[in-house]
Order: structure tokens, then C-alpha cells, then sequence
């Protein structure tokens, strides 16, 4: 998918392992280009991070509080001060209340700024993606793009969560504890870091094997699946072909591959765990040790070295959490890193404000040396001219990759040419307004893709304000009226999800009702390929004929009959028109369509029927 | 897969439900860890050993307050004393370390070990499983009790020895701080219960919100999902305005969600991280009153300080394992119920009869079947197909075919009357012989994530030689020549994607390459190229001597057979050539249809 002109395609395509190991030192940089996307987020952030400061300072003041008032109230040289530890604990105990209630604000705060940030920079992106033209929207990088919205947002969120704000409590406890350690023994700080140094590379090695094992296990997870899956979907061939022992071995294989990939990542995390216990054992035995033997030559006193022991405590936990988050934070980079990438991929087809209005009525069409290409890809168009008067029924015929669905694509602005011009009534397709383009020039996919909601809402889809009597007219003009009265709910119907609760056939009938709505001067029809029930066939032909009248209209052809019919025949072969005419010329020219023609009558009795597709 | 993983996290708020599961729960645990009792017993071990050594640590550091460090600084101490201190403090650490591994690896060993054999058995279960069983459960399902299922019921079995160890943990600490002083345990017991009891509240509070969170992510993927899928529609219709609001919508709703989530964070958190510290001011009051009246000594406070520190730990997690347990123990009934269905009957060996060389005859007698007893597909059908005689099958949707069809290769099994093959009743034909005379070659059809030989092959014992041949005659060995591995390209979801008409005509090679005596397409070239399928037709009349049944759809297979059987309301209404047919009406406007709406 990858090509190596494409500077944007990375931005558009998953990789595989690239979200994994990310290069920590891109995460500076993601964040000022975050900031460029998303100035909201410097809005009251200093305030936010000084709060955020004060939370982490009370977190370590209570602790040396405490440590205090037993000192000098309880196990100091004066004895017992009743007066002293009441009014330490006092003192204390506000801190306690303040700190709690300080860290409630600054979450708040920092979840509010970061929870609107993701939301504008899911719409944003939401934007932008749908902005694009059709030549980024392949069905190889469709899932790329879902990602973005999605999952790479919500890796984000999950970040803002709790990631974000344990980096900045935790940073500031761990150097809060050290500076305060210092203050009692720098050289006990010292020890301390040393002892726990080690701490942070390792967990991020382990993390990043144990990354790589679970990589590994999600593919065997992914093999499991389809080999149980073979179980139930290939149901009726195992019976029938007797493959019970074939299918057990090959799920016993899966399912021990996926075992034995389980117990290799569960040692990673085994290992990655503990560890935070064990270098905290170290560092509080360095601490005991060095503080006791040599403590008393630097002046240290008693109080002041269990004081260490228990800031040596209080540091462990923050560590952990810091390691602990370090993997999520790269994957929060990354996936804010490809979001931004989306974000930077140029819009290629800009509209026009406010646009050349097309007239009203049936549109010519003239296409002078036309070229497309989609990006960093070979040509898909090469050299295109053809003149189609207004009204003319037109046909493209040609095999599979032959340029006649992109031909078509380009005649509604999907995408632009990336050579020479389209011109509608004359006029340059990309000076025509976006809604006057729309209302003149309709195509009609062969998915007939719906909407969830029902057939109405579907088919008001069709034209900006048309309500439900537009619907009904619509179906009248078309005569569909019966195929709809058969409905369940008649126009009220809920079609599904992608219209899953109807056949292609019908999905195709909603379609053409909502191009009906548009009037079209210029229509533009994909054939389907898939087999459609003789009923629907039946109502699909009676409406694609009354919606084609008074119009031009282009197809793109699968079927013999479609060809025949049409008053203008474009033969796509490699990107160029090698044959234009009629039917009864092409024929009679013996060239390429003759050939088309002849292989299919030679080869059937039946008639009127063909697939030039393959 | 989502929706399956979605409805096994039934909420779970009442008190009354929790206490009810928690039964099940464990005896849930004890059926899984009968299997596997080695290992969940180190992974016990470990956990107690944690909770052991979390109570020593802190015992380690009450004992090096009082004699390592005070002595220290006030009457000096040996070095072997200071290296004593060092080293209990450090082994402290490495024995959490150690039994934190045992505790975790071993639970993860069981947990996985577990769900393979549970894996093993469900899949077993659909193996043997009579074809009923899959046509009356969609797939979706029977996928979901393989996997969400499992994971559900095998999860609760990680955290239960954590659970274990922290009850241990638990009563250790109280112990210790009874020995210690009796009045400052009563802080402790005052003071846990009502933290458990906060945390308690906070996971509820949160659980209905966090759904909604998870709820409204859903909505956002699916109108991603949605609007991308249909990219080319909302440009044509010039509706990204409109997706954009929609989107927008979804954003704001999921964020409000997340808002509501987070301020019950925001009121919880940070007073659950606040107690303890309230309660250890309360201890240093108390503790200090105690040591003036000289009951303890600054290093029994200290110690105990120590213990509340470990209390407060485990009182946050000890959650974990009751909240899995309402989705293990749905999840493992729906298992249960999977697992025990009975596998398909198959014939003694003994009274299976053998079936006769060459092609063979065909017969339906007075057969009828319903999927549904009251709805009968086939009603008192009678049909028979001479030996090596070619005959299209042809009626309206349900009128029956494709249950012709499965009959004959015994898929399913009559209600009433005798369908034979070769004169042998199919339900008393050796079913290894039957499954060699009859190949059913079906309109979906399915390919194993192998190479294509072994697609076509299927471990029927052919060479290299006749799955060329095979292909060669599905008109399927051009395109295969045609790959860059050819006929060991691995096809499927890691391999390469084959359209729908080259997956039909892989599907036939299969059938065709174990010279079967009786053929069966069941509408298998439906997806194949008009001419393409001609040229396939007239190439098994010329090679194959084999009686074929075609259920067919385009008239030009229809025109190919000998003879047509035309079936409307569960029988065979008309049976002769396709002329002669043309004068029933009713397979007229069939025929019809078919003309008009026949494409690839």
C-alpha cells in the first residue's frame, strides 16, 4: 500500500509495528504540532499544572509531617509534648483536607480541557477525512481512516484519563521526595537514586518484549478464531466431506500455539511486576545500611534516617506508576501523532465560493485530454476526449480496472482530473458550485449504500429540505408504488444497518428514488454486478428507464442489453477510449467490442445478458 | 463480536445479587482449578507468601528502627548488625518479588491452560454436532461462546489467588497490630470497613456512567464506521455537513459522558487516598497519648504506622475478583449449555451397507421434512434420477432444493419416507462410503485458511496430477497458474482473497477431484460467469461419468440438463425437458424471471 513518492500515505495507512516502538523522541514534536491543532489546550494550563504542583507537594508535606510530629513530639529529647503533636495534627489534618481537595480541582480541570480537545479534534478530523477526495477513501485505507476518529482518539482519551495527570503528580512527588531527602541527606538521596536508577530502562525493556508477545498472541488469538470459525461456517463441507479428524488437528495445533504464546507473554509481565518490590528492597537496605554505618560521621540523627526510610517508601509507588505508564504514553503519542498526519494531508478537490449555477435540463458533457492518477499511483486515466451531447444515453463498457468506474467518478467530482478539463454545458466542472453540482449531476453507486433510519429518511436524502409527500412523489414518478406498499412498514420501514434489512436490489430502488428528487440533468449509473431477484429486476428496469428520460445519462455497463440500448458506446481499455459509437457501428467495426460481442454470443443460447467485467 | 462481549457485562448492583453470585463463584473457581491443581496451588503459595512477607517487611522495619538505627546514633552498633538490617530489608524485597511471579505466573498457567481446554472441548462440541445445530444458532453466537465466553469464564480465576493473598494479608495485619496494641487496632477496624465500604459506593456510583461511556464510544465507531463506508454517498449527496453534525453530536454526548464519570472520580479518589492519612493522624494522636502513658514504645507506633499502610492497599483491590465473577458465571453456564449437546448419530458399522460402483440411480420415496414439524419444506416427495442422467433442479425461494440436496448427501435427516443413493437407504449407508459416492458442491462456499491444493484436496488421498485435472475442468487452473505460488498460495483472511466466482470453482474442483458418483450443485456457479459456466458444464458432460443434480438459476444451465424437475409446494410439480416445461405456467414465470434478471 505504502509507496515510497507518497510522503501522505503513511497518514493513511496502519502500520503494522509502528504504534509499538515509537521513537520517544517524536513526542516533543507531536506535542507542539498538537498544540498547533489544538490551541484550546493551552487555555488555563499553567494554572492547572501549578495546582497540579501544590496536590503533589501536600502529597509528600503529609508524610514529613507526620514524620515530624514523632520526632519532636513523641521520641524527641523533651519527651512527650502534648501541646506540640496536638497542634502538628491540626495542622496536619488541613493539609490532609487541602490536598485532597486541590487534587479534585486540578482533575477536574485537566479532564474538562482534555475531554473538549479530543472531542474538537475528533470532529476535526471527522472534517477533514470526509473532505478528502474520493482517491484517499480506498477500500484498503477505509479502515486507516476509521482508526483515526476512532481508536487512535480513544487511545488518547485513555491517556488524558490517567496518564496525563500521573506524569505530573508522580514527576513531581519522585524529585518533591528526592529534594526533600536531600534536605535530611544529600548523600542518602544519592544512594537512593542510584539503587532505583535501573528501575526505569528495565521496565521499559520488558515492556517492550512483552509489547512484542502480546503481538504474538493476538495473531494466534486471530488464528484460533478461524480455525474454530471453520467449525461453524464451514459446518456443511466438513459433513459432507468427512473432514472432522483434518479440522481437530489443525485446532489443536491453534489453540496450543496459542497457549504457548499466552505463557510467553505472561512471563514478561510476570517479571515486569515485581520489580518495583524488588529494587525498593534495595534501596531501603542501602539506605538502612549506609545511614547507619556512616549516617552518624555526616551528622545524621536517628529521626532523620527513619525519615529516609520512609521517603525511600514513598517514592517506590510513583515510580512504578511512572513505569507503569510509560507504554501508554507511547501509544498515545503515536496515535496522536497519525491523527495529526490525517490532519495534514492537503484537501485536494476545493470547492468553489459561490460557484458558476449549472442551468437547468439535460447536461452535455465534453472531456478534453483528461488524465488521473491517484496519489503516487500509476495512471489510471490517460487521454481522455469524448463529446456527449445533451441528453444522450451513454454506455461504458471494459474490464476490471480498465478506468470506466473512475471515468465516472471524475464526471461528479469525486475526485479531479489530474490533467486536462471536464466541462458540463461548457462550463469547467471545478468553477461549478457544490450545490448546483449536486442537484445537476447525481450518481447512482452499485452498493446503493443506506443510512440506518428508514426508507423515507433515505430517500430525503436525495435534495437540502425534502420532506416525506417528496418521498411519495418520487416513488410514484419511478412507479414503485407496489414494490413499496409490499414493504412492511411501506415507507416507514427501517432499512437496517447499511440498509442490511433489504435486498441489493431494493437498496438500489431507494437510490434511484433518491435521485428522482434531485432532478438530475446528468445521471450517473454503476451498475450492479451482484444477481438481483427477478422481481426487483423487474421494478428496477420500469424505474432506471422512467428516471432516465429528459436526462443524460451515463452508465457503466455490465450487461449486453445495457450496451445495446444506449445511444453512445465508450469502450474503456488501460485507461484510455480505444472504441466509441453505437452499438449496430461498434459491431459492424469488428474491433474490440465486436470481439466482446461475438465471445458472448458463441458462448450462450440464452439472451440479452452479458458480464464484460470478468 | 462487540454486542456478544457487551451483553455479558450485565450489570451487577445489587447487594443481594452479589452475595447470591459469590457461591457460584467459588465453586466456579474449584471446577475450573480441579483440572489443573498444581499449578493454581504455587499460585496460592505465592499469594500467601506476599502476604508474608508484606506483614515482615514492615516487622523488618520496627525491629531496624529499634536496634539498628537508634543504637546507631546513640551507643553505636556492629557492622554485623548493619549488614543484618541491609540484607532482612533487601530479602524482604526479593521474597515480594519471588512470590509476586509465583503468584501471578501461575495463575496466568492455569487461566490459560483452562481456557484451551475449554476452547478444545467447545470446538469438539461443534465438530460433532449434528448440522441442526448450526443452521438453528447463527454464527455470530456459536463464535462468541469461543471466545468472549471463555475469556469471561476464565478470567475470574487470575485474580482469586490475589484475593486469597490479601485476605491472608488481612488478617496478618490485624494480627500483628492486636500484638502490637489493642487500642490502636481498633482504629484500624473502624477505619478499613468504612473505606471498604466507600470504595464500595464509588464502584457503584461509577458503574452505570462508565456503561454509558462505553455505550456512546460504540455510537461514535459506528457512525465513523458508517460514514466512511459510505464516503461515496455522502460526497454524491453532498451530506458531509450533516455527518459532520451528526459526529459532532455523538462527541458531545460521549464527552458529556465521560464528564459525569470523572467528576464521581474527582469526589472519590481523592478522599479514599486522603483516609488512610486521616487515620494514621489519628493513630499518631491516640499512639503518642498511649507512649506518655508509657503503654508502648515509639517503635510499636512506628510499627503500626506501618501496618496501616498495608491495610490501606489491599482494600482498594479486594474488589477485583467479586466484580468478575456475575460475567463468569453467566458465561460459563452458556458454555455448560453449548457443551452438552449431543453429537450427531452415526450407524453402527456393522449394519452400514455398502454402496455399487459407477454412477448411481437416485431416490426419493414418499419423503417429507420441515425444519419446523408444522411447516414442512417437502411434503410427500418422490423423485428419481437415472444413473449418469444430468437434471436441473428449478423452482421458486423455498420451494425445497437446497433440502433436496442435502438430504441426498444426508446433511439432514427425513422426517418420513426412504431417500436412497445406489438403492442403499442413506441413513443406513456406511457414512465414509456415502460421503465418497455423493459431492455436495455448495452456492456459499468455504475455504479452509490453506494453501488451494490442500483446499481442493481436503486430505482425500489424490496427487498433484488429478488436482490439476480437477481445476482444469472447473475452469479454475488458469487463474491458479496465475498466482505467484499457485496451487500452494494460502487463500483466506492471511492469504490471498478470492472473488466469489473463483471460490465456487475452487469449491467444484474439490468435489470433482474425488471422482464422485452422484454430483450435487446446489446453485454452486451462481457467482461464475455466464460463459464461463457454460464452458464448465459442457466440460463435465465430456469427462464425468457421474449422475449430476443441478440447482441452477440461469436458463442457459437449465438447457444443459437431460431432464428438469420443477418443485412447488414441497413436491415435484412437473418433471421433463425444458420446452416440454415451458407449458406449465408457473415454471414459465420462473424462467422468465430468470431471463430478465440473469447477471454474473
Amino acid at each position: 500500500m505504502t509507496t515510497p513518492v507518497d510522503p501522505f500515505a503513511a497518514a493513511l495507512d496502519d502500520d503494522v509495528d509502528g504504534s509499538v516502538v515509537t521513537d520517544g523522541s517524536g513526542a516533543i514534536d507531536v506535542l507542539r504540532r498538537g498544540l498547533a491543532v489544538s490551541p484550546e489546550l493551552r487555555d488555563g494550563i499553567r494554572f492547572t499544572v501549578l495546582m497540579a504542583l501544590c496536590a503533589a507537594a501536600g502529597r509528600i508535606v503529609v508524610p514529613v509531617l507526620i514524620q515530624q510530629i514523632l520526632d519532636r513530639g513523641v521520641t524527641g529529647e523533651g519527651g512527650f509534648q502534648p501541646a506540640f503533636v496536638l497542634g502538628a495534627c491540626a495542622v496536619a489534618t488541613v493539609v490532609v483536607v487541602g490536598v485532597a481537595l486541590l487534587f479534585r480541582a486540578t482533575y477536574l480541570r485537566l479532564v474538562t480541557a482534555s475531554e473538549l480537545l479530543l472531542k474538537n479534534l475528533r470532529v476535526k478530523a471527522f472534517t477533514h477525512i470526509h473532505a478528502l477526495s474520493l482517491a484517499d477513501h480506498t477500500e484498503a485505507r477505509r479502515g486507516a481512516l476509521t482508526a483515526r476518529v476512532t481508536s487512535d482518539i480513544e487511545t488518547l482519551a485513555r491517556f488524558a484519563q490517567w496518564g496525563a495527570i500521573a506524569w505530573i503528580v508522580n514527576t513531581i512527588v519522585v524529585v518533591g521526595v528526592l529534594a526533600v531527602m536531600a534536605v535530611y541527606s544529600w548523600q542518602l538521596a544519592l544512594v537512593t537514586i542510584v539503587a532505583l536508577a535501573p528501575l526505569l530502562p528495565l521496565m521499559r525493556y520488558f515492556q517492550r518484549r512483552q509489547l512484542r508477545a502480546y503481538d504474538d498472541v493476538r495473531t494466534r488469538v486471530g488464528d484460533t478464531l478461524t480455525a474454530i470459525s471453520e467449525t461453524v461456517m464451514g459446518a456443511p463441507v466438513v459433513r459432507a466431506y468427512g473432514l472432522q479428524p483434518r479440522v481437530r488437528r489443525r485446532l489443536d495445533e491453534t489453540i496450543g500455539a496459542q497457549y504457548r504464546a499466552e505463557t510467553r507473554a505472561a512471563r514478561y509481565v510476570t517479571l515486569l511486576f515485581p520489580m518495583s518490590d524488588v529494587f525498593g528492597g534495595l534501596a531501603l537496605a542501602a539506605v538502612l545500611g549506609i545511614g547507619a554505618w556512616w549516617g552518624p560521621g555526616w551528622g545524621l540523627d536517628a529521626g532523620s534516617l527513619v525519615a529516609c526510610l520512609f521517603l525511600v517508601n514513598l517514592a517506590l509507588l510513583p515510580i512504578a506508576e511512572l513505569g507503569e505508564i510509560l507504554d501508554q504514553t507511547q501509544t498515545a503519542v503515536a496515535g496522536w501523532r497519525k491523527v495529526l498526519d490525517v490532519l495534514d494531508l492537503p484537501v485536494e478537490v476545493v470547492e468553489p465560493d459561490p460557484g458558476v449555477q449549472l442551468p437547468a435540463g439535460a447536461v452535455g458533457v465534453v472531456a478534453r485530454d483528461v488524465g488521473f492518477a491517484y496519489r503516487g499511483g500509476a495512471p489510471v486515466l490517460v487521454d481522455v476526449d469524448v463529446d456527449i451531447p445533451p441528453g444522450t444515453n451513454v454506455a461504458v463498457v471494459g474490464e476490471t480496472g480498465s478506468g470506466k468506474t473512475t471515468f465516472a467518478k471524475l464526471l461528479c467530482r469525486l475526485a479531479d482530473p489530474t490533467s486536462g478539463v471536464l466541462e458540463l454545458d461548457g462550463i469547467d466542472l471545478r468553477t461549478v458550485g457544490p450545490a448546483s453540482r449536486r442537484h445537476a449531476v447525481r450518481m447512482v453507486p452499485q452498493d446503493g449504500f443506506l443510512f440506518e433510519g428508514t426508507v423515507t429518511d433515505n430517500i430525503v436524502m436525495g435534495r437540502d429540505g425534502a420532506v416525506r409527500s417528496d418521498a411519495e412523489d418520487a416513488v410514484t414518478a419511478l412507479g414503485l408504488a407496489r414494490w413499496v406498499d409490499g414493504l412492511s412498514d411501506g415507507l416507514d420501514t427501517e432499512v437496517g444497518e447499511r440498509g442490511a434489512n433489504l435486498s441489493v436490489g431494493e437498496r438500489q430502488l431507494v437510490a434511484l428514488c433518491r435521485a428522482q428528487l434531485a432532478d438530475p440533468g446528468l445521471l450517473i449509473l454503476d451498475e450492479a454486478t451482484s444477481a438481483v431477484d427477478p422481481e426487483t429486476e423487474q421494478a428496477l428496469a420500469v424505474a432506471l428507464a422512467r428516471l432516465a428520460a429528459g436526462r443524460t445519462t451515463v452508465s457503466v455497463a455490465h450487461r449486453l442489453s445495457t450496451a445495446q440500448a444506449a445511444d453512445l458506446v465508450l469502450v474503456f481499455d488501460a485507461g484510455r477510449i480505444v472504441e466509441q459509437g453505437s452499438h449496430d457501428a461498434l459491431v459492424a467495426a469488428g474491433g474490440r467490442y465486436a470481439a466482446l460481442y461475438e465471445s458472448w454470443l458463441g458462448n450462450t443460447r440464452a439472451d440479452g445478458t452479458a458480464d464484460f467485467s470478468g | 463480536m462487540g454486542k456478544t462481549r457487551a451483553r455479558n457485562l450485565a450489570p451487577v448492583s445489587d447487594p443481594a445479587a452479589t452475595r447470591a453470585i459469590f457461591v457460584p463463584g467459588l465453586r466456579l473457581v474449584w471446577r475450573y482449578v480441579r483440572r489443573e491443581p498444581a499449578t493454581y496451588a504455587v499460585s496460592l503459595v505465592g499469594a500467601t507468601l506476599f502476604a508474608a512477607a508484606a506483614v515482615g517487611t514492615t516487622m523488618v522495619l520496627g525491629w531496624a528502627t529499634d536496634e539498628v538505627i537508634v543504637p546507631a546514633f546513640s551507643s553505636g552498633v556492629t557492622e554485623q548488625r548493619v549488614r543484618a538490617g541491609a540484607l532482612a530489608l533487601f530479602a524482604m524485597g526479593v521474597l515480594r518479588g519471588i512470590s509476586i511471579m509465583l503468584r501471578r505466573f501461575f495463575a496466568f498457567m492455569t487461566t490459560f491452560r483452562t481456557a484451551a481446554r475449554l476452547r478444545r472441548e467447545v470446538a469438539d462440541t461443534y465438530l460433532d454436532a449434528p448440522l441442526s445445530f448450526h443452521r438453528s444458532r447463527p454464527t455470530g453466537e456459536l463464535l462468541a461462546h469461543a471466545d468472549a465466553d471463555i475469556l469471561a469464564a476464565t478470567e475470574v480465576l487470575n485474580p482469586f489467588p490475589f484475593s486469597v493473598g490479601v485476605i491472608v494479608l488481612i488478617v496478618f495485619a490485624v494480627v500483628s497490630l492486636v500484638i502490637v496494641d489493642p487500642v490502636l487496632t481498633l482504629i484500624a477496624v473502624l477505619l478499613f470497613p468504612t473505606l471498604a465500604l466507600i470504595n464500595r459506593r464509588y464502584s457503584r456510583l461509577v458503574h452505570a456512567p462508565a456503561a454509558v461511556v462505553q455505550h456512546r464510544i460504540g455510537t461514535v465507531s459506528a457512525i465513523a464506521h458508517e460514514s466512511f463506508d459510505g464516503a461515496l454517498i455522502v460526497k454524491t449527496l453532498g451530506r458531509e455537513q450533516h455527518e459532520v453534525d451528526r459526529m459532532e453530536a455523538a462527541a458531545e454526548d460521549l464527552r458529556a459522558a465521560r464528564l459525569d464519570v470523572a467528576r464521581i472520580r474527582a469526589a472519590f479518589e481523592p478522599a479514599i487516598d486522603a483516609l488512610p492519612n486521616v487515620g494514621i493522624i489519628v493513630l499518631l494522636l491516640i499512639g503518642s497519648w498511649q507512649i506518655s502513658l508509657g503503654r508502648i514504645e515509639a517503635g510499636d507506633l512506628v510499627q503500626a504506622m506501618a501496618l496501616f499502610g498495608i491495610l490501606a492497599f489491599p482494600v482498594r483491590v479486594v474488589g477485583f475478583f467479586l466484580q468478575e465473577i456475575p460475567r463468569a458465571v453467566v458465561a460459563a453456564e452458556r458454555l455448560d449449555e453449548v457443551r452438552a449437546t449431543p453429537p450427531a448419530p452415526t450407524p453402527h458399522a456393522a449394519e452400514a451397507e455398502v454402496l455399487p460402483a459407477g454412477p448411481l440411480p437416485v431416490r426419493f420415496d414418499h419423503v417429507r421434512f420441515g425444519y419446523d414439524p408444522d411447516v414442512p419444506v417437502l411434503a410427500d416427495l418422490d423423485l428419481t434420477v437415472a444413473p449418469g442422467e444430468i437434471v436441473a433442479i428449478v423452482g421458486s425461494t423455498g420451494s425445497g432444493k437446497t433440502t433436496v440436496c442435502d438430504l441426498l448427501a444426508h446433511q439432514v435427516v427425513a422426517d418420513a419416507g426412504v431417500v436412497s443413493v445406489g438403492g442403499v437407504d442413506v441413513t443406513r449407508a456406511d457414512p465414509e462410503a456415502l460421503r465418497r459416492a455423493v459431492a455436495l458442491v455448495f452456492q456459499e462456499t468455504f475455504l479452509f485458511a490453506e494453501s488451494l491444493a490442500e483446499n481442493i484436496a481436503l486430505g482425500a488421498d489424490v496427487d498433484d496430477e488429478a488436482i490439476r485435472a480437477a481445476a482444469a475442468v472447473a475452469r479454475v487452473d488458469e487463474f491458479i497458474g496465475g498466482l505467484p505460488a499457485a496451487y500452494e498460495t494460502v487463500v483466506g483472511e492471511r492469504g490471498v482473497t478470492l472473488s466469489g466466482g473463483q471460490r465456487q470453482r475452487v469449491a467444484l474442483a474439490r468435489a470433482l477431484v474425488r471422482s464422485p458418483q452422484v454430483l450435487v450443485l446446489d446453485d454452486a456457479t451462481s457467482a461464475v460467469d455466464p460463459v464461463v459456466e457454460a464452458e464448465i458444464l459442457a466440460r463435465l458432460r465430456s469427462t464425468l461419468r457421474t449422475t449430476t443434480l443441478i440447482v441452477a438459476h440461469r436458463v442457459s444451465t437449465i438447457e444443459l440438463a437431460d431432464r428438469v424437475l420443477y418443485l412447488d409446494g414441497g413436491r415435484v410439480a412437473a418433471s421433463g425437458t425444458h420446452r416440454q416445461l415451458l407449458a406449465v405456467p408457473g415454471y414459465e414465470r420462473i424462467v422468465r424471471a430468470y431471463e430478465r434478471g440473469a447477471v454474473a
